[in-house]
Protein backbone atom coordinates (compact mmCIF):
# COMPACT_ATOMS: atom_id res chain seq x y z
CA UNK A 1 0.00 0.00 0.00
CA UNK A 2 0.94 3.64 0.15
CA UNK A 3 3.36 4.94 2.74
CA UNK A 4 1.86 5.67 6.12
CA UNK A 5 0.40 9.16 6.32
CA UNK A 6 1.77 11.41 9.02
CA UNK A 7 -1.11 12.54 11.23
CA UNK A 8 -0.76 15.84 13.08
CA UNK A 9 -3.01 17.45 15.67
CA UNK A 10 -2.91 21.24 15.66
CA UNK A 11 -4.44 22.75 18.78
CA UNK A 12 -4.57 26.05 20.60
CA UNK A 13 -4.55 25.57 24.36
CA UNK A 14 -5.52 28.40 26.65
CA UNK A 15 -7.45 31.55 26.18
CA UNK A 16 -5.90 33.68 23.46
CA UNK A 17 -8.08 34.04 20.41
CA UNK A 18 -5.64 34.31 17.54
CA UNK A 19 -5.35 31.19 15.43
CA UNK A 20 -3.91 32.55 12.23
CA UNK A 21 -0.47 31.10 12.98
CA UNK A 22 -2.00 27.72 13.79
CA UNK A 23 -3.92 27.76 10.53
CA UNK A 24 -0.85 28.74 8.51
CA UNK A 25 1.10 25.82 9.96
CA UNK A 26 -1.86 23.46 9.45
CA UNK A 27 -2.09 24.51 5.84
CA UNK A 28 1.66 24.16 5.29
CA UNK A 29 1.69 20.63 6.69
CA UNK A 30 -1.33 19.76 4.57
CA UNK A 31 0.52 21.00 1.51
CA UNK A 32 3.38 18.75 2.48
CA UNK A 33 1.07 15.74 2.31
CA UNK A 34 0.23 15.29 5.98
CA UNK A 35 -3.21 14.75 7.49
CA UNK A 36 -3.84 17.61 9.86
CA UNK A 37 -6.56 17.44 12.49
CA UNK A 38 -7.47 20.95 13.44
CA UNK A 39 -9.31 21.40 16.72
CA UNK A 40 -9.60 25.14 17.04
CA UNK A 41 -9.41 27.61 19.87
CA UNK A 42 -9.54 27.43 23.66
CA UNK A 43 -8.64 23.83 24.29
CA UNK A 44 -7.92 22.45 27.74
CA UNK A 45 -4.98 20.06 28.21
CA UNK A 46 -7.54 17.25 28.70
CA UNK A 47 -9.26 18.03 25.41
CA UNK A 48 -5.96 18.05 23.54
CA UNK A 49 -4.66 14.79 25.01
CA UNK A 50 -8.03 13.14 24.41
CA UNK A 51 -8.12 14.26 20.77
CA UNK A 52 -4.55 13.05 20.28
CA UNK A 53 -5.53 9.66 21.71
CA UNK A 54 -8.65 9.24 19.57
CA UNK A 55 -6.90 10.34 16.41
CA UNK A 56 -3.73 8.31 17.07
CA UNK A 57 -1.58 11.17 15.84
CA UNK A 58 2.16 11.08 15.34
CA UNK A 59 2.65 14.77 16.10
CA UNK A 60 0.98 17.46 18.21
CA UNK A 61 1.50 21.13 17.35
CA UNK A 62 0.56 23.63 20.06
CA UNK A 63 0.11 27.28 19.25
CA UNK A 64 0.33 29.59 22.24
CA UNK A 65 0.41 33.36 22.22
CA UNK A 66 -1.00 34.02 25.67
CA UNK A 67 2.13 33.52 27.76
CA UNK A 68 0.67 30.53 29.60
CA UNK A 69 3.05 28.07 27.92
CA UNK A 70 5.00 27.22 31.08
CA UNK A 71 1.81 26.08 32.76
CA UNK A 72 0.04 24.45 29.81
CA UNK A 73 2.71 22.68 27.80
CA UNK A 74 4.12 20.41 30.55
CA UNK A 75 0.55 19.50 31.57
CA UNK A 76 -0.29 18.47 28.03
CA UNK A 77 2.90 16.45 27.66
CA UNK A 78 2.21 14.67 30.93
CA UNK A 79 -1.36 13.78 29.94
CA UNK A 80 -0.33 12.53 26.52
CA UNK A 81 2.34 10.30 28.06
CA UNK A 82 -0.11 9.07 30.72
CA UNK A 83 -2.37 7.95 27.89
CA UNK A 84 0.45 5.75 26.67
CA UNK A 85 1.38 7.82 23.63
CA UNK A 86 5.07 7.89 24.43
CA UNK A 87 6.36 8.37 20.94
CA UNK A 88 4.18 11.36 19.95
CA UNK A 89 6.27 14.36 18.93
CA UNK A 90 5.15 17.66 20.42
CA UNK A 91 6.16 20.99 18.98
CA UNK A 92 5.23 24.51 20.00
CA UNK A 93 4.66 27.63 17.97
CA UNK A 94 3.87 31.19 18.96
CA UNK A 95 5.42 33.75 21.25
CA UNK A 96 7.83 32.04 23.65
CA UNK A 97 10.37 34.24 25.48
CA UNK A 98 14.02 33.28 25.06
CA UNK A 99 14.33 32.45 28.77
CA UNK A 100 11.55 29.88 28.67
CA UNK A 101 12.74 27.91 25.67
CA UNK A 102 15.21 25.62 27.46
CA UNK A 103 12.67 24.77 30.15
CA UNK A 104 10.12 23.68 27.56
CA UNK A 105 12.67 21.63 25.64
CA UNK A 106 13.64 19.95 28.91
CA UNK A 107 9.98 19.18 29.55
CA UNK A 108 9.94 17.17 26.33
CA UNK A 109 9.08 19.64 23.57
CA UNK A 110 10.66 18.67 20.25
CA UNK A 111 11.11 22.14 18.76
CA UNK A 112 9.83 25.66 19.28
CA UNK A 113 8.99 27.69 16.20
CA UNK A 114 8.71 31.44 16.67
CA UNK A 115 7.21 34.03 14.34
CA UNK A 116 8.82 34.15 10.92
CA UNK A 117 9.87 30.51 10.82
CA UNK A 118 9.88 29.09 7.30
CA UNK A 119 7.00 26.60 7.24
CA UNK A 120 9.05 24.33 4.97
CA UNK A 121 11.55 23.97 7.79
CA UNK A 122 8.72 22.99 10.15
CA UNK A 123 7.35 20.29 7.88
CA UNK A 124 10.80 18.96 6.98
CA UNK A 125 11.92 18.64 10.60
CA UNK A 126 8.64 17.03 11.62
CA UNK A 127 8.79 14.52 8.80
CA UNK A 128 12.36 13.58 9.71
CA UNK A 129 11.50 13.23 13.38
CA UNK A 130 8.49 11.01 12.66
CA UNK A 131 10.50 8.84 10.32
CA UNK A 132 13.26 8.48 12.91
CA UNK A 133 10.70 7.57 15.60
CA UNK A 134 9.06 4.95 13.34
CA UNK A 135 12.42 3.35 12.58
CA UNK A 136 13.11 2.96 16.28
CA UNK A 137 9.75 1.21 16.81
CA UNK B 1 -3.20 -10.30 18.94
CA UNK B 2 -2.60 -8.49 22.23
CA UNK B 3 -3.85 -5.23 20.78
CA UNK B 4 -7.21 -6.81 19.96
CA UNK B 5 -7.58 -8.24 23.46
CA UNK B 6 -6.81 -4.83 24.98
CA UNK B 7 -9.29 -3.20 22.64
CA UNK B 8 -12.03 -5.68 23.48
CA UNK B 9 -11.33 -5.02 27.16
CA UNK B 10 -12.01 -1.34 26.56
CA UNK B 11 -8.58 0.23 26.04
CA UNK B 12 -9.10 3.37 24.00
CA UNK B 13 -5.43 3.54 23.06
CA UNK B 14 -5.62 0.00 21.66
CA UNK B 15 -8.80 0.90 19.78
CA UNK B 16 -7.13 3.96 18.31
CA UNK B 17 -4.09 1.93 17.24
CA UNK B 18 -6.24 -0.75 15.63
CA UNK B 19 -8.12 1.97 13.72
CA UNK B 20 -4.81 3.26 12.35
CA UNK B 21 -3.62 -0.21 11.31
CA UNK B 22 -6.93 -0.84 9.57
CA UNK B 23 -7.03 2.58 7.92
CA UNK B 24 -3.57 2.02 6.47
CA UNK B 25 -4.62 -1.40 5.13
CA UNK B 26 -1.52 -2.96 6.66
CA UNK B 27 -1.32 -6.76 6.86
CA UNK B 28 -1.67 -6.47 10.65
CA UNK B 29 -4.78 -4.37 10.13
CA UNK B 30 -6.26 -6.96 7.81
CA UNK B 31 -5.53 -9.71 10.32
CA UNK B 32 -7.13 -7.61 13.05
CA UNK B 33 -10.28 -7.17 10.95
CA UNK B 34 -10.51 -10.91 10.35
CA UNK B 35 -10.19 -11.55 14.05
CA UNK B 36 -12.79 -8.90 14.92
CA UNK B 37 -15.37 -9.82 12.32
CA UNK B 38 -17.29 -12.37 14.48
CA UNK B 39 -17.99 -9.60 17.01
CA UNK B 40 -19.55 -7.23 14.49
CA UNK B 41 -23.15 -6.80 13.43
CA UNK B 42 -24.65 -5.16 16.49
CA UNK B 43 -24.09 -1.43 16.00
CA UNK B 44 -26.62 0.89 14.41
CA UNK B 45 -24.73 2.68 11.66
CA UNK B 46 -26.12 6.10 10.83
CA UNK B 47 -24.83 8.05 7.84
CA UNK B 48 -24.98 11.83 7.64
CA UNK B 49 -24.41 13.40 4.26
CA UNK B 50 -25.12 16.67 2.51
CA UNK B 51 -23.42 19.61 0.82
CA UNK B 52 -20.35 21.33 2.31
CA UNK B 53 -21.29 23.85 4.95
CA UNK B 54 -24.79 22.48 5.45
CA UNK B 55 -24.03 21.82 9.11
CA UNK B 56 -23.32 18.09 9.10
CA UNK B 57 -20.65 18.23 11.80
CA UNK B 58 -22.72 20.44 14.06
CA UNK B 59 -25.69 18.15 13.55
CA UNK B 60 -23.61 15.05 14.29
CA UNK B 61 -22.37 16.73 17.45
CA UNK B 62 -25.92 17.40 18.63
CA UNK B 63 -27.24 13.99 17.57
CA UNK B 64 -24.48 12.21 19.49
CA UNK B 65 -25.19 14.37 22.51
CA UNK B 66 -28.90 13.58 22.35
CA UNK B 67 -28.29 9.86 21.91
CA UNK B 68 -26.11 9.92 25.01
CA UNK B 69 -28.81 11.80 26.97
CA UNK B 70 -31.45 9.29 25.93
CA UNK B 71 -29.29 6.26 26.64
CA UNK B 72 -26.66 6.95 29.29
CA UNK B 73 -25.23 3.45 28.86
CA UNK B 74 -24.79 3.70 25.09
CA UNK B 75 -21.40 4.14 23.48
CA UNK B 76 -21.29 6.43 20.46
CA UNK B 77 -18.57 6.48 17.80
CA UNK B 78 -18.21 9.17 15.18
CA UNK B 79 -16.27 8.75 11.95
CA UNK B 80 -15.86 12.10 10.21
CA UNK B 81 -14.49 12.06 6.67
CA UNK B 82 -12.92 15.13 5.06
CA UNK B 83 -11.37 15.36 1.59
CA UNK B 84 -7.75 14.63 0.74
CA UNK B 85 -6.00 17.06 -1.60
CA UNK B 86 -5.67 15.46 -5.03
CA UNK B 87 -2.38 17.34 -5.50
CA UNK B 88 -0.41 16.86 -2.31
CA UNK B 89 -2.16 13.93 -0.62
CA UNK B 90 -2.54 16.07 2.50
CA UNK B 91 -5.76 16.95 4.26
CA UNK B 92 -7.18 19.29 6.86
CA UNK B 93 -9.59 17.37 9.06
CA UNK B 94 -11.67 20.02 10.74
CA UNK B 95 -14.86 18.32 11.83
CA UNK B 96 -13.74 18.04 15.45
CA UNK B 97 -13.98 21.81 15.77
CA UNK B 98 -17.78 21.43 15.85
CA UNK B 99 -17.67 18.53 18.29
CA UNK B 100 -15.76 19.99 21.22
CA UNK B 101 -18.69 19.46 23.56
CA UNK B 102 -18.32 15.69 23.15
CA UNK B 103 -14.63 15.69 23.90
CA UNK B 104 -15.03 15.15 27.64
CA UNK B 105 -17.51 12.29 27.33
CA UNK B 106 -15.63 8.99 27.79
CA UNK B 107 -18.46 7.11 26.04
CA UNK B 108 -17.91 9.01 22.80
CA UNK B 109 -15.01 8.34 20.44
CA UNK B 110 -14.44 10.64 17.48
CA UNK B 111 -12.14 9.66 14.65
CA UNK B 112 -11.35 11.91 11.69
CA UNK B 113 -10.50 10.34 8.35
CA UNK B 114 -9.14 11.73 5.12
CA UNK B 115 -10.84 10.45 1.98
CA UNK B 116 -7.44 9.46 0.47
CA UNK B 117 -8.56 9.61 -3.11
CA UNK B 118 -11.89 7.80 -2.83
CA UNK B 119 -14.69 9.64 -4.62
CA UNK B 120 -18.00 8.40 -3.26
CA UNK B 121 -18.05 10.63 -0.17
CA UNK B 122 -16.24 8.17 2.09
CA UNK B 123 -12.70 6.83 2.37
CA UNK B 124 -11.95 3.31 1.20
CA UNK B 125 -11.41 2.20 4.79
CA UNK B 126 -14.49 3.84 6.33
CA UNK B 127 -16.43 0.59 6.23
CA UNK B 128 -13.55 -1.25 7.89
CA UNK B 129 -13.26 1.39 10.61
CA UNK B 130 -16.95 1.06 11.34
CA UNK B 131 -16.42 -2.68 11.79
CA UNK B 132 -13.70 -1.99 14.34
CA UNK B 133 -16.00 0.31 16.34
CA UNK B 134 -18.77 -2.26 16.05
CA UNK B 135 -16.52 -4.98 17.46
CA UNK B 136 -15.33 -2.62 20.19
CA UNK B 137 -18.91 -2.48 21.46
CA UNK B 138 -20.05 0.89 20.18
CA UNK B 139 -23.85 0.95 19.95
CA UNK B 140 -24.17 3.83 17.53
CA UNK B 141 -21.73 4.70 14.79
CA UNK B 142 -22.34 8.09 13.20
CA UNK B 143 -20.59 8.41 9.87
CA UNK B 144 -20.22 11.89 8.45
CA UNK B 145 -19.34 11.97 4.75
CA UNK B 146 -17.27 14.61 3.01
CA UNK B 147 -19.36 17.52 1.78
CA UNK B 148 -21.35 15.79 -0.91
CA UNK B 149 -22.81 17.08 -4.13
CA UNK B 150 -25.32 15.14 -6.13
CA UNK B 151 -23.81 11.73 -6.64
CA UNK B 152 -21.64 10.85 -3.64
CA UNK B 153 -23.92 8.09 -2.47
CA UNK B 154 -21.49 5.45 -1.11
CA UNK B 155 -22.86 5.97 2.37
CA UNK B 156 -25.95 3.97 1.44
CA UNK B 157 -23.73 0.90 1.06
CA UNK B 158 -22.64 1.25 4.64
CA UNK B 159 -25.30 2.82 6.86
CA UNK B 160 -28.52 1.34 8.19
CA UNK B 161 -30.04 4.79 8.34
CA UNK B 162 -29.02 7.60 6.01
CA UNK B 163 -29.70 11.21 6.92
CA UNK B 164 -29.39 13.74 4.11
CA UNK B 165 -28.88 17.31 5.30
CA UNK B 166 -30.12 20.10 3.10
CA UNK B 167 -30.20 23.83 3.72
CA UNK B 168 -32.58 26.51 2.50
CA UNK B 169 -31.83 28.25 -0.75
CA UNK B 170 -30.01 25.52 -2.66
CA UNK B 171 -32.40 25.29 -5.55
CA UNK B 172 -35.93 24.90 -6.72
CA UNK B 173 -38.26 21.95 -7.03
CA UNK B 174 -36.41 20.60 -10.07
CA UNK B 175 -33.30 20.05 -7.94
CA UNK B 176 -35.40 18.04 -5.55
CA UNK B 177 -36.64 15.55 -8.15
CA UNK B 178 -33.21 14.82 -9.62
CA UNK B 179 -31.68 11.44 -9.03
CA UNK B 180 -28.87 10.99 -6.57
CA UNK B 181 -28.25 12.11 -3.09
CA UNK B 182 -31.81 13.06 -2.11
CA UNK B 183 -32.98 9.63 -3.22
CA UNK B 184 -30.88 7.81 -0.65
CA UNK B 185 -32.33 9.58 2.36
CA UNK B 186 -34.16 7.70 5.07
CA UNK B 187 -34.49 10.97 6.92
CA UNK B 188 -34.23 14.39 5.29
CA UNK B 189 -33.14 17.28 7.43
CA UNK B 190 -33.50 20.92 6.43
CA UNK B 191 -30.88 22.47 8.66
CA UNK B 192 -30.45 26.20 9.32
CA UNK B 193 -34.22 26.37 9.44
CA UNK B 194 -34.02 29.89 10.80
CA UNK B 195 -32.74 31.04 7.41
CA UNK B 196 -35.17 32.40 4.83
CA UNK B 197 -36.64 29.81 2.50
CA UNK B 198 -36.66 26.94 4.98
CA UNK B 199 -40.38 26.35 4.66
CA UNK B 200 -40.14 26.34 0.89
CA UNK B 201 -37.26 23.83 0.89
CA UNK B 202 -39.23 21.64 3.25
CA UNK B 203 -42.27 21.82 0.95
CA UNK B 204 -40.20 20.90 -2.12
CA UNK B 205 -38.71 17.91 -0.36
CA UNK B 206 -42.05 16.71 0.98
CA UNK B 207 -43.65 16.93 -2.43
CA UNK B 208 -40.73 15.01 -3.91
CA UNK B 209 -41.37 12.21 -1.46
CA UNK B 210 -45.09 12.18 -2.14
CA UNK B 211 -44.32 11.94 -5.85
CA UNK B 212 -43.32 8.34 -5.40
CA UNK B 213 -39.95 8.33 -3.78
CA UNK B 214 -38.47 4.88 -3.49
CA UNK B 215 -36.79 4.65 -0.13
CA UNK B 216 -33.23 3.50 -0.04
CA UNK B 217 -33.81 1.03 2.73
CA UNK B 218 -35.65 -1.76 0.91
CA UNK B 219 -33.83 -1.34 -2.39
CA UNK B 220 -31.15 -3.91 -1.69
CA UNK B 221 -32.30 -5.95 -4.62
CA UNK B 222 -33.61 -3.92 -7.49
CA UNK B 223 -37.24 -4.55 -6.71
CA UNK B 224 -37.02 -5.54 -3.10
CA UNK B 225 -40.07 -3.46 -2.32
CA UNK B 226 -42.18 -5.78 -4.42
CA UNK B 227 -40.40 -8.95 -3.38
CA UNK B 228 -40.96 -8.35 0.25
CA UNK B 229 -44.25 -9.83 1.43
CA UNK B 230 -46.09 -9.66 4.70
CA UNK B 231 -46.12 -12.99 6.51
CA UNK B 232 -49.54 -14.69 6.37
CA UNK B 233 -51.56 -13.76 9.45
CA UNK B 234 -52.06 -16.79 11.66
CA UNK B 235 -55.53 -17.94 12.65
CA UNK B 236 -57.04 -16.76 15.91
CA UNK B 237 -54.62 -13.92 15.91
CA UNK B 238 -55.92 -10.42 15.51
CA UNK B 239 -55.01 -9.26 12.05
CA UNK B 240 -51.86 -7.22 12.27
CA UNK B 241 -51.67 -3.90 10.56
CA UNK B 242 -49.62 -3.99 7.43
CA UNK B 243 -46.27 -2.40 8.14
CA UNK B 244 -46.27 0.66 5.93
CA UNK B 245 -43.33 1.42 3.71
CA UNK B 246 -40.87 3.81 5.22
CA UNK B 247 -41.62 7.30 3.98
CA UNK B 248 -38.62 9.54 4.65
CA UNK B 249 -39.71 12.30 7.01
CA UNK B 250 -38.56 15.85 6.31
CA UNK B 251 -37.37 17.46 9.52
CA UNK B 252 -36.44 21.06 10.23
CA UNK B 253 -33.49 21.70 12.53
CA UNK B 254 -31.28 24.51 13.77
CA UNK B 255 -28.27 22.44 14.74
CA UNK B 256 -26.41 25.34 16.35
CA UNK B 257 -29.05 25.79 19.07
CA UNK B 258 -30.42 22.24 19.13
CA UNK B 259 -33.87 22.96 17.71
CA UNK B 260 -35.43 19.83 16.22
CA UNK B 261 -32.63 17.48 17.30
CA UNK B 262 -34.76 15.46 19.69
CA UNK B 263 -37.26 14.87 16.90
CA UNK B 264 -34.56 13.68 14.49
CA UNK B 265 -33.26 11.20 17.07
CA UNK B 266 -36.83 9.95 17.49
CA UNK B 267 -37.04 9.37 13.73
CA UNK B 268 -33.72 7.51 13.82
CA UNK B 269 -35.17 5.18 16.47
CA UNK B 270 -38.40 4.82 14.46
CA UNK B 271 -36.39 3.91 11.40
CA UNK B 272 -34.47 1.32 13.32
CA UNK B 273 -37.58 -0.34 14.67
CA UNK B 274 -39.12 -0.25 11.18
CA UNK B 275 -36.00 -1.98 9.82
CA UNK B 276 -36.17 -4.60 12.54
CA UNK B 277 -39.90 -5.27 12.32
CA UNK B 278 -39.92 -5.63 8.55
CA UNK B 279 -36.85 -7.83 8.31
CA UNK B 280 -35.02 -5.06 6.53
CA UNK B 281 -32.30 -4.92 9.18
CA UNK B 282 -31.04 -8.36 8.13
CA UNK B 283 -31.49 -7.52 4.46
CA UNK B 284 -29.53 -4.32 4.88
CA UNK B 285 -26.79 -6.17 6.73
CA UNK B 286 -26.57 -8.78 3.99
CA UNK B 287 -26.49 -6.04 1.38
CA UNK B 288 -23.69 -4.17 3.16
CA UNK B 289 -21.58 -7.32 3.49
CA UNK B 290 -22.17 -8.26 -0.13
CA UNK B 291 -20.85 -4.83 -1.14
CA UNK B 292 -17.81 -5.28 1.10
CA UNK B 293 -16.93 -8.62 -0.48
CA UNK B 294 -17.51 -7.24 -3.99
CA UNK B 295 -15.17 -4.31 -3.31
CA UNK B 296 -12.51 -6.61 -1.90
CA UNK B 297 -12.69 -8.90 -4.90
CA UNK B 298 -12.22 -5.90 -7.19
CA UNK B 299 -9.35 -4.57 -5.13
CA UNK B 300 -7.52 -7.88 -4.98
CA UNK B 301 -7.99 -8.48 -8.71
CA UNK B 302 -6.54 -5.06 -9.39
CA UNK B 303 -3.51 -5.63 -7.18
CA UNK B 304 -2.99 -9.10 -8.68
CA UNK B 305 -3.16 -7.52 -12.12
CA UNK B 306 -0.66 -4.85 -11.13
CA UNK B 307 1.70 -7.46 -9.73
CA UNK B 308 1.52 -9.75 -12.75
CA UNK B 309 1.44 -7.53 -15.78
CA UNK B 310 4.85 -5.98 -16.47
CA UNK B 311 5.05 -2.21 -16.46
CA UNK B 312 6.66 -2.04 -19.93
CA UNK B 313 3.82 -4.08 -21.41
CA UNK B 314 1.33 -1.52 -20.09
CA UNK B 315 3.51 1.34 -21.35
CA UNK B 316 3.85 -0.26 -24.78
CA UNK B 317 0.08 -0.59 -25.15
CA UNK B 318 -0.50 2.90 -23.80
CA UNK B 319 1.81 4.36 -26.42
CA UNK B 320 -0.12 2.43 -29.08
CA UNK B 321 -3.25 4.02 -27.70
CA UNK B 322 -1.62 7.45 -27.78
CA UNK B 323 -0.81 7.00 -31.47
CA UNK B 324 -4.42 5.96 -32.11
CA UNK B 325 -3.28 2.51 -33.27
CA UNK B 326 -5.19 0.65 -30.59
CA UNK B 327 -8.41 1.77 -28.93
CA UNK B 328 -8.54 2.05 -25.14
CA UNK B 329 -10.97 -0.84 -24.96
CA UNK B 330 -8.78 -3.09 -27.16
CA UNK B 331 -5.78 -2.21 -25.00
CA UNK B 332 -7.69 -3.11 -21.84
CA UNK B 333 -8.82 -6.42 -23.33
CA UNK B 334 -5.25 -7.31 -24.26
CA UNK B 335 -3.92 -6.41 -20.84
CA UNK B 336 -6.54 -8.50 -19.09
CA UNK B 337 -5.86 -11.42 -21.44
CA UNK B 338 -2.15 -11.05 -20.78
CA UNK B 339 -2.89 -11.17 -17.09
CA UNK B 340 -4.94 -14.35 -17.40
CA UNK B 341 -2.64 -16.34 -19.63
CA UNK B 342 0.71 -14.67 -19.31
CA UNK B 343 0.77 -14.62 -23.12
CA UNK B 344 0.57 -11.48 -25.13
CA UNK B 345 -2.21 -12.21 -27.66
CA UNK B 346 -0.92 -9.35 -29.76
CA UNK B 347 2.38 -11.15 -30.36
CA UNK B 348 1.04 -14.70 -30.71
CA UNK B 349 -1.26 -13.74 -33.58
Amino acid sequence: MTEKKIRVLIAKPGLDGHDRGAKVVARALRDDGMEVIYTGLRQTPEMISEAALQEDVDVIGLSILSGAHNALVPQIIRKVRENGQNEVIIFVGGIIPEDDIQGLLDAGVFKIYGPGTDTRQVSREIREAVQAATLVD
Amino acid sequence: MALIDDMRKGSRLALSRVLTLVENASPTGQAALNQLFPYTGKAHKIGITGPPGSGKSTLVNKLAHQLRLNEPAAKVAIIAVDPTSPFTGGAILGDRVRMLALQNDPMVFIRSMASRGALGGLATATQALSQVFDAAGYDYILIETVGAGQSEVDIVNLAHTTIVVDVPGLGDDIQSIKAGILEIADILVVNKADHPGADQSTRYLRSMIRMGHRTSSPSYGKHALKEWQEPEPKENEPEKELEPDWLPPVMKTIATDGTGIMEVVEKIQNHRSWLEKTGNWEKKDAFILREVVKKMVTASLVSKFEAEVPEDEIERLLSDVNRRKVSPSEAATQLVAYNRTGINPHLSE
